[in-house]
């Protein structure tokens, strides 16, 4: 961007309105400050805090204040334009470290040598230079890896709510994720948004534990921070990501939570400029805004790292068609759904596959990556249990007096695959193929396998199920 | 995308987002193209008060600031039309992505002006006019092999008439190079070139328009059997996220029998276009046998990408398409989402302080989304010779969760005819595609019912009619089920519910990822609805003598039904015939009834 040195009065003493995260400033016709620039504002007690223009002409600049209003008046507070747009020093050393939301040190070290300095906005990937996601990331949790598999630069949200697991399920993921056959640079960058210190101490706890915080970059805007703030944090972490990953090769998973709390900080802007609402007052460009943050995951031809996101959402009330989930839905590519069903039943990870999707692993799985039957398996996986949840609601009406001995089998079937296959421990790390192998235990419950696995071909049954396949094979050699 | 002539000089007096406003910019034209600030980021003119302009830009507006100059360029946001369009993926506003890579990296640079056709191939010219020949805006000049599959035709631009002074001779020539000299009958002297330049939002003219009574054959079983659509026709998909929208309009974009097909992915995912990127190369065009990329331009302006651009995006893919409909062919446009453009309308009206109308949505997005689509549709083209040529299109919604109640999905339904309804329910329960067959309906079917009947067979219409019944007879039969049990049905009622769960699954349901059943021909599809109601037919005589109807639905001949779609090409006729023979010949012996 220009660095405006042309002009010379770059300093503000003409502050007009405070009012809410705004800050009005009198230009005094002199202009020449930049849309987007950032400034410093400097209150009466000298402490200094910045602000980006939103909206700019010859006579007044708006500025939204990251750092909160508070103490900020319209007699001596000064504001000095930077004559630059946001930007953030990166460079791998910030491995290891804890950033504030604004991307100040705060692990009481000293501040990192930047190789770069990069505008944190980011400019978009070029389509037709990305490179269609189809890497495996073994997450070790059955339930992801068979059913809702995790791809390399995918960007795959948890969709929850108040109460449920999530942050345990994203520390799981950050833990376990890994992909087969290789030894590569793997990095999480942690952005925490407006979730409690608590929150972002299990985070920080369970890196540490399992001896990853050196590969963990995190960025905390905690609850009692700025909540302006928070519109910065998602940035800075993806831009570190993406130094990271197009200049170090590294694969980067980057876990954002609360994005439902950047939601609000948006809607609190586009409130205090009076701006028209769209639903339930979120501004009407806050899918555009999400495109900017979600789709700065993926794969670049020619580039050996990746950036995969796995974006935290609590939903209000439960609610999937609330606007935060669903402009998300709608540019992600599939969500886990954490169900508070599951979690009431003492389910841990309470993921219900049925309103779950992965977009990318059509492409994904199968011979050479996963297993040849994987496709298959969880087709059938998926159908009866979404066949026996339908009884389960029949038989809550008419009784199960009513039901064909397969349909008492599919019952059966339901309340067994959400036991097994759907529940393991905190520290269970599966491989794909146990995963499989407890898929196919499941499904051989069932007499007369080709008659109910309609959707499974005959030759894969005779090869995998259970009662005929050899158990001298051993299966995790099996078409890798 | 113009290229600046710059003459006169305004001053950009304030930014907000993607709208800047500019002073001493009188004498500008409305929809005049303006390039904003020292880095002459493209902007389009959209409002015009006094000495002052507002402006869109379709570029990152950060660290513009007032005072920075607004050249003019006395023209309209323009697209380049001449050969080199087919296989090309571009942004909104005509930029070749491609091209953008090598001059700015992996990531979108501002500022970039490059020309939406290679100004420097040669192309193989061979003319079909002689000089002397009168010509009309429209008439063909000659011909060049663009793709192997896809002639480009040099025409005379829209509005130009006259007798030919010049017209090249075969050979190889550039997209600058002159194609023709033609002297106007006020003796004027226009030179052509091999493009010429068109504003993106002023339709191209046609004749005469055409009854739209020939269906766009899309191979998929619930477009054309259910609800097909017709060449020239309009359609919407509407769905929820997860529900498939953006599959169902890529198998369009696979397997519809148009020669050209212009995919706009607007406000979407930037996967997905690499997907259709990388996959459509790779495919086989059904009608053609060459690659489906050969007959494909992709329009790609993803979500993170400037928010005007997508608003101009939709214009510019169906300008291409009129270019192509006035050589003569039928094209299908894909426009995926038309969500995303009324919402990019509804940010740039929001800057532009406008009094909202429905959910903030502008007064005029009716009238937009309206005018869009008449775009489409069966013409005669403009020409001494006019041809037969087509637009259809389908345009995909994306309503807030899921509730088709919002105002684009319902401005769309007012004007489109074709209504494909994604539901939640069916994507939840793996039925795909998930377009509901009871909700969904087609206003063309009167139209097409005689092509069924003379091109597939005369019983079509009847046997379509008898699905759509027994579907409907199964709606209301599963309420009763779900409150009294299945037990509670007379066998009759049985029938009729195994009947539709055998349309559903083993008819309506597609795999869009399995070779042989991505693309299902016509006669295929007649041939399988008429096997399954033959079936049906057969249960009901074999309950009548007898025979339980849980061991008639047990048959072998009931799973060999279900295998129907995964049958090749080429065995079709053969196996299917074979099987219908067979389930005429089932004997009531057979389920241990004595006759």
């Amino acid at each position: 961007m220009t660095i405006q040195e042309k002009y010379e009065t770059r300093e503000f003493k003409t502050v007009t309105e405070v009012s809410g995260p705004l800050m009005f400033v009198d230009l005094k016709g002199m202009g020449g400050v930049s849309y987007g620039e950032i400034a410093e504002i400097t209150t009466t007690t000298g402490e200094k805090r910045r602000g980006q223009v939103l909206d700019v002409s010859k006579n007044l600049a708006i500025i939204q204040c990251f750092e909160g209003t508070s103490g900020l008046e319209t007699k001596d507070t000064t504001c000095r334009f930077l004559g630059e747009t946001m930007k953030i020093g990166v460079s791998s050393e910030m491995l290891g470290r804890v950033f504030n939301g604004r991307g100040e040190v705060i692990d009481g070290g000293g501040d990192i040598v930047p190789d770069k300095i990069l505008d944190i906005t980011g400019s978009p990937i070029n389509p037709s230079a990305r490179q269609y996601p189809k890497e495996f990331i073994e997450t070790g949790i059955s339930t992801i890896d068979i059913l809702l598999t995790l791809v390399r630069g995918q960007k795959l949200p948890l969709f929850s709510g108040s109460g449920l697991p999530h942050n345990m399920l994203a520390a799981q993921i950050a833990r376990q994720a890994k992909v087969l056959g290789t030894e590569e640079d793997f990095a999480v960058i942690f952005s925490a948004m407006g979730i409690t210190a608590d929150e972002a101490r299990f985070f920080r706890d369970d890196f540490e534990q399992t001896g990853a915080l050196d590969k963990v970059v995190l960025f905390l805007n905690l609850a009692d921070d700025p909540a302006i703030e928070r519109l910065l944090t998602p940035r800075l972490a993806l831009t570190a990501a993406e130094h990271l990953a197009y200049d170090h090769d590294y694969h980067v998973l980057v876990i954002l939570t609360d994005i439902t709390a950047y939601a609000e900080s948006l809607r609190e802007v586009a409130a205090a400029r009076s701006e028209v609402p769209s639903r339930r007052g979120y501004p009407g460009y806050m899918y555009s805004d999400f495109s900017t943050i979600y789709e700065r995951a993926g794969k670049i031809h020619g580039k050996k790292g990746s950036i995969t996101q796995i974006p935290i959402l609590t939903l209000p009330n439960y609610d999937i068609t609330h606007p935060v989930p669903d402009l998300t839905g709608y540019i992600t590519e599939g969500q886990v759904y954490v169900d508070i069903g599951l979690n009431r039943k003492g389910l841990y990870p309470p993921i219900n596959p049925l309103p779950s999707l992965s977009r990318l692993m059509k492409d994904t799985i199968g011979q050479g990556s996963t297993r040849s039957d994987h496709k298959f398996v969880q087709d059938q996986l998926y159908a009866l249990y979404a066949t026996g949840k339908d009884l389960r609601d029949l038989v809550a009406v008419v009784g199960d007096e009513s039901l064909s001995d397969i349909d008492k089998k599919t019952l059966e079937f339901a309340e067994l695959f959400e036991q097994k296959f759907i529940n393991q421990d905190y520290y269970e790390d599966r491989s794909i193929f146990e995963s499989l192998d407890i898929g196919w235990e499941l499904l051989g419950t069932f007499d007369d396998p080709h008659r109910v696995l309609k959707r499974i071909p005959s030759e894969f049954i005779d090869k995998f199920h259970p009662t005929k396949r050899d158990k001298k094979t051993d299966f995790n050699t099996v078409n890798i | 995308m113009t290229t600046a002539n710059t003459e006169q000089i305004g001053l950009i007096d304030r930014i907000s987002g993607p709208v800047v406003q500019a002073s001493n910019m009188r004498g500008s034209k409305l929809y005049d193209v303006a390039r904003v600030g020292e880095e002459k980021l493209v902007g389009e003119i959209i409002r015009l008060t006094g000495d002052l302009a507002t402006i869109q830009v379709y570029e990152n507006t950060e660290g513009l600031t007032p005072g920075e100059p607004v050249h003019l360029t006395n023209a309209p946001l323009s697209v380049e039309l001449g050969p080199g369009l087919m296989r090309q993926i571009f942004d909104g506003i005509q930029r070749p992505l491609p091209v953008i890579r090598e001059v700015s990296g992996d990531f979108i640079a501002r500022g970039i002006e490059i020309p939406g056709l290679d100004h420097k191939k040669l192309w193989d010219f061979a003319p079909s006019l002689k000089v002397g020949d009168k010509v009309v805006g429209g008439d063909i000049l000659g011909e060049i092999p663009e793709t192997p599959t896809v002639d480009f035709k040099l025409m005379v631009p829209p509005n130009i008439q006259g007798k030919l002074e010049f017209i090249a001779q075969r050979g190889d020539y550039t997209v600058d190079d002159l194609s023709a000299t033609v002297i106007t009958p006020t003796g004027d002297k226009v030179d052509l070139q091999f493009h010429h330049r068109w504003p993106v939002r002023q339709p191209r003219p046609y004749h005469q328009r055409l009854p739209s009574n020939v269906p766009l054959i899309t191979g998929q079983r619930i477009f054309d059997t259910i609800a097909p659509i017709a060449k020239g026709g309009t359609g919407a998909i509407p769905g929820g996220f997860g529900t498939g929208k953006t599959v169902s309009q890529h198998q369009l974009a696979k397997w519809s029998d148009a020669k050209i097909v212009v995919y706009v992915g607007c406000g979407e995912r930037g996967n997905e276009m690499t997907d259709v990127l990388m996959e459509f190369p790779k495919l086989v065009d059904p009608y053609t046998g060459g690659p489906l990329m050969d007959r494909t331009v992709l329009i790609a302006n993803t979500s993170n990408m400037p928010v005007a651009a997508r608003e101009a995006s939709v214009y510019t893919g169906i300008t291409l398409a009129e270019f192509f409909r006035d050589m003569g062919y039928d094209v299908a446009m894909m426009a995926d989402s038309t969500s995303r453009w009324a919402e990019a309308m509804r940010e740039i009206s929001g800057r532009l302080e406008e009094m909202p109308g429905e959910e903030s949505f502008p007064a005029y997005l009716a009238s937009r989304i309206a005018e869009y689509y008449e775009r489409a549709g069966r013409v005669l083209t403009i020409g001494s010779k006019p041809r037969e040529a087509s637009i259809s299109v389908v345009g995909a919604v994306s309503p807030p969760g899921g509730d088709f109640s919002e105002p684009v999905t319902q401005n769309t339904l007012r004007i489109v005819k074709v209504f494909w309804a994604l539901s939640k329910d069916l994507a939840s329960r793996r039925h795909f595609p998930a377009i509901d067959y009871l909700l969904s309906y087609t206003l063309y079917w009167s139209a097409l019912e005689d092509y069924y009947s003379d091109n597939v067979s005369p019983e079509f219409p009847e046997l379509r009619a008898e699905a759509l019944a027994l579907l409907q007879k199964d709606k209301e039969l599963q309420d009763i089920v779900a409150l009294v049990g299945p037990d509670a049905l007379p066998p009759s009622e049985k029938i009729i519910l195994e009947t539709a769960r055998m349309l559903k699954e083993d008819f309506l349901q597609q795999n869009a990822f399995h070779e042989t059943d991505s693309f299902c021909s016509l006669e295929k599809q007649y041939l399988m609805l008429k096997t399954i109601l033959r079936f049906y037919e057969k249960a009901q005589d074999l309950y009548r003598r007898g025979a339980i109807v849980s061991d008639i639905f047990e048959h072998e001949l009931v799973i060999r039904i279900a295998r129907m779609k995964y049958i090749e090409r080429s065995e079709i006729e053969t196996s299917l015939n074979e099987l219908m023979k067979e389930i005429d010949g089932l004997t009531i012996q057979a389920f241990g009834v004595e006759d």
